[in-house]
């Protein structure tokens, strides 16, 4: 190596060490300012959620800040992280340092499970498989719903168009598929290979695989594509809010799955940060009236019954079932259904 | 101090640039890269074949290359018009219209699809024109290409525009003296010295089309088997925490793109040698 | 031997007079395609960007730019670009002399491998620095054990953005450097001046405005990465949220309107590198 090349090479290591010394620098001192006072009179936390949480955690953090300091005199600050599910999921384990995840599915939580990160018997932490609220996969029709789409059956009619995201690249989607599968399967006295069929089918109506379900949501309300739209109950309900109540009629299908988006702290994260009790308090706390009142106005179905009573109006009594129930949990489900190789990618296969 | 140097041609600093360049290379491109090829944990040969050889994928590479080389070939010729008028003529606006150019690079390709999307789809300005005629704008092939090509456009102009620049009016105007045509003094005297930057120009809107994600996801409708561009089914694979099935589809999609950008490199330096 | 000729313009900017040659029809009807062209491609779905961002009223508008997580997205991704784009402009210059003033074998592969940042596919380009740095990555638990953090920080977002706008400004230059040659630096070199000089005092004039587009497109880009930085991001609100982020996560929320007033943003301060740019260009034409 010459004089001069050894010489560029040098210039080279010195520019770039100052530059990510000073990006590491300006980090690790807005780290320490937050650990510092972190013992006693504040505490931080990060929650990594998924997407459409925004509002329901925006206020029931304030909620919970202010419990939390009434009861221990500590004042607590949430910082929000939201995301694709999966995504949230995978950055966790890479290394994002969440006190406590609010995640779509368990399947994801599971996976920051295998990692080590997270204790084998997280979903026995809290009651209801950790999941505090929960939702269900309904139908958002047109207004008026000119197609006269009630149920399940009625989206493989001739001519309906079915809008949902893809279920390999949307978590939230794969409840509509197993939904979808669950309803058929009872129809058909637990024939697999018929509710195979029946979801081939209902597939074949779908003319626009969106990559989320935004993306979704878009294309049915904006691009003005298809007659029904897939969606969770909350997110059904969030686009007639924000997007036109005159334009979309939500429908409720005969039977439909219930949607456990569940929560967890994350163990190793928790106690590295000293953050445990105020951590566990917090995902205890969405159980509360409080937590649940919240969660209920941000159109999560409560699971208190107190709350429940009192948001009757908002959430119709549907048939509801559990996917530990039919499928035998997101440890048979995923690989079974949604793995490359797996039934979802059978559809599209040619023979 | 200089031996080195003057070897090569006399000019001083070769060992400076050289060595920064391939110093700074290495560390913010190849050793990242790198950790692709070597911490693919659970990658095998097998399944590195069995992704690879998948009809879905096959069919998701046969999307990316096509609708981005349509894209990088359109844009090469509209580039050029754009560059052309802006370096040569002047009329009102001509600062904002140079201003615009940019800002495909400047919007976060996310929204870049939610509007091109809304455009072209069938109840979109253009798309319900197109509707009548039976032609699918959005959520079809045409879609992908017409997203890779608001993303790619500014490269073009761009590549073109300082060698145009550089390049003397004088020439043609002697050609021109000398009688040959409008036409043909571009063909004989501007087209060659321009081929090099619009093969360029092409290499990088292409490049960028073949890994282009956020814009075209909204876009492509996302059908398997026909409107699913190879960058998704990444995604998808690590929505299943399927990190050696990801890598498999990304490091195929690289070495094709690696050797085409070689092939079009070289093409560009044929071209200038014989332009000479 | 034609590629003397430019040279020679480069020197002469009485050359430069060509809108005196362009006649009549011919031009206006190139004018014309050309808006046309420009109109179709991107002012139409910008205009989309401006209609969707006001849909809801100028009230929104407002509230969606002032909001403190909009403003601390615009510090960062501010700081991310200043950061980014001086360092990727210094290799891209050097790259170019190190290619295009000699000879050497691999240049082919060099080049090559310069342009890939542009072929790798940008969550890739994520990816790669979170299989480096990452918890589970070569560097991951050294940098837990010293509690740095570069995934998921500001670090990681400069490195990602670092790597898709890396091209950029080399990409440039290498094309019109290698149109100029060597000859006049060579002939700086005969009349006894000296490394760094000739590069200021010849070469530059002669790239600058190459190298302008390159570091605008560079910045633009800079700012404008979604893919890349969105997987070593970690999306903390407030934090580690750059703009591109913040519009897709507004976007995700149902806040359609926000979710494009940002984005808008965006394109007004791409608006302004460009005034920039035409600023220094007339300063510069002042001088010559």
């Amino acid at each position: 190596m010459s004089k001069r090349m050894k010489k560029g090479v040098l210039i080279g290591l010195a520019l770039t060490m100052v530059a990510v010394l000073a990006a590491c620098g300006s980090e690790t001192e807005a780290k320490n300012g937050a650990k510092n006072d972190g013992g006693k009179k504040s505490v931080e936390l990060l929650n990594v959620s998924y997407d459409p949480t925004r509002e329901l955690y925006e206020n029931y953090n304030k909620a919970f800040a202010a419990y939390w300091e009434q009861e221990k005199g500590q004042k607590v600050t949430i910082k929000q992280s939201h995301g694709g599910s999966g995504k949230q999921g995978r950055a966790v384990i890479d290394g994002l340092e969440a006190d406590v995840v609010t995640l779509a599915l368990g399947y994801d939580i599971d996976a920051i499970k295998e990692s080590g990160l997270i204790a084998e018997d997280w979903q026995k932490k809290y009651e209801l498989n950790s999941s505090p609220y929960t939702s269900t996969i309904v139908f958002l029709v047109r207004k008026g719903n000119p197609k006269g789409i009630q149920d399940w059956n009625d989206l493989i009619k001739d001519g309906v168009e079915v809008i949902t995201p893809n279920p390999q690249t949307s978590g939230g989607a794969r409840w509509n598929y197993l939904a979808a599968w669950g309803y058929a399967l009872h129809q058909n006295n637990n024939d697999e290979a018929k509710a195979q069929e029946f979801v081939k089918e209902l597939f074949q109506h779908v003319p626009v695989l969106d990559s989320g379900a935004r993306g979704a949501t878009t294309t049915f309300v904006e691009r003005g594509l298809g007659d029904v739209l897939l969606a969770w109950e909350n997110e059904a309900w969030l686009s007639v809010k924000e997007l036109g109540p005159d334009k979309f009629d939500i429908v409720y299908p005969s039977e439909s799955i219930l949607a456990e988006p569940p929560v967890a702290v994350v163990d190793k994260n928790a106690d590295k940060h000293g953050t445990r009790e105020v951590a566990e308090a917090y995902l205890k706390y969405l159980y509360s009236e409080e937590g649940q009142t919240i969660a209920a106005e941000n159109y999560y179905r409560p699971t208190l019954d107190s709350v429940k009573t009192k948001f009757a109006d908002q959430f119709p009594e549907i048939k509801l079932f559990t996917i530990d129930e039919v499928f035998g949990g997101w440890d048979e489900a995923q690989p079974k259904h949604f793995n490359d190789g797996g039934i979802f990618s059978q559809i599209y296969t040619p023979n | 101090m200089q031996t080195s140097a003057s070897k090569r041609g006399g000019l001083p600093g070769f060992g400076l640039t050289m060595g920064y360049s391939v110093l700074y290379l290495s560390l913010v491109v190849l050793i990242p890269l790198s950790a692709l090829l070597l911490n693919s944990t659970g990658l095998t040969w097998e399944k590195f074949w069995d992704v690879a050889t998948d009809p879905r994928v096959l069919a998701s590479y046969k999307v990316s290359f096509l609708t981005a080389a349509a894209a990088g070939l359109i844009d090469t010729v509209l580039g050029l018009l754009l560059a052309w008028v802006l370096v040569r003529y002047d009329f009102p606006g001509k600062g904002l219209f140079d201003a615009m150019i940019d800002l495909p690079f400047a919007l976060p390709t996310a929204v870049a699809g939610v509007s091109l999307t809304a455009i072209y789809s069938q109840n979109g300005w253009i798309g319900s024109l197109f509707e009548p005629l039976g032609i699918r704008l959005a959520f079809s092939p045409i879609g992908i290409t017409l997203a890779l090509m608001f993303i790619g456009i500014p490269f073009v102009v761009r590549t073109v525009q300082p060698v145009l620049q550089d390049l003397d009016a004088e020439v043609e105007e002697a050609a021109a003296t000398l009688g040959a045509s409008r036409f043909r003094t571009f063909r004989k005297v501007v087209l060659p010295e321009l081929l090099p930057p619009l093969l360029t120009g092409f290499a990088l809107a292409f490049s960028r089309g073949i890994g282009e994600y956020g814009s075209v996801v909204f876009i492509s409708g996302n059908m398997p088997m026909k409107t699913e561009i190879a960058p998704l089914l990444i995604m998808s694979k690590l929505e299943q925490f399927d990190y050696a099935g990801a890598t498999a589809v990304a490091l195929l999609l690289l070495l094709i793109s690696f050797i085409l950008m070689l092939l079009i490199n070289s093409l560009q330096r044929r071209v200038r040698k014989t332009a000479r | 031997m034609a590629g003397s000729v430019p040279l020679a313009s480069a020197k002469t900017p009485t050359a430069r007079n060509r809108t005196t040659r362009s006649t009549g029809a011919a031009k206006w009807i190139l004018i014309g395609a050309a808006v046309l062209v420009l109109t179709w491609l991107i002012v139409l779905p910008l205009a989309v960007v401006i209609i969707e961002s006001l849909k809801k009223g100028l009230g929104v508008y407002v509230d969606a730019i002032r909001d403190p997580d909009a403003m601390s997205a615009l510090k960062l991704t501010l700081l991310v670009a200043v950061v980014t784009v001086p360092l990727n402009t210094i290799f891209g210059v050097a790259a170019a002399w190190a290619i295009t003033k000699f000879k050497f074998r691999g240049k082919q592969v060099l080049v090559t491998l310069i342009d890939l940042p542009f072929a790798v596919s940008p969550v890739i380009g994520g990816l790669i620095y979170v299989l480096v740095y990452g918890a589970h990555g070569w560097f991951g638990p050294w940098l837990q054990e010293h509690d740095l953090k570069v995934i998921f920080a500001l670090p990681g977002i400069i490195l990602a953005t670092m790597f898709v706008t890396f091209p950029f400004v080399a990409r440039e230059l290498i094309p019109l450097m290698e149109d100029q040659g060597q000859q006049e630096e060579e002939a700086a070199v005969t009349l006894g001046a000296r490394g760094f000089r000739i590069f200021w005092k010849v070469t530059l004039p002669n790239i600058k405005w190459g190298l302008l587009y390159g570091i605008i497109l560079c910045n633009a880009r800079a700012m404008g990465e979604f893919g890349a930085v969105s997987v070593v991001s970690g999306h903390i609100r407030g934090e580690t949220n750059t703009l591109p982020l913040h519009v897709e996560i507004l976007y995700n929320e149902y806040q359609f309107s926000a979710s494009f007033a940002v984005a808008s943003l965006l394109l007004l301060l791409a608006l302004v590198t460009l005034l920039l740019k035409s600023w220094f260009t007339r300063k510069s034409q002042h001088h010559s």
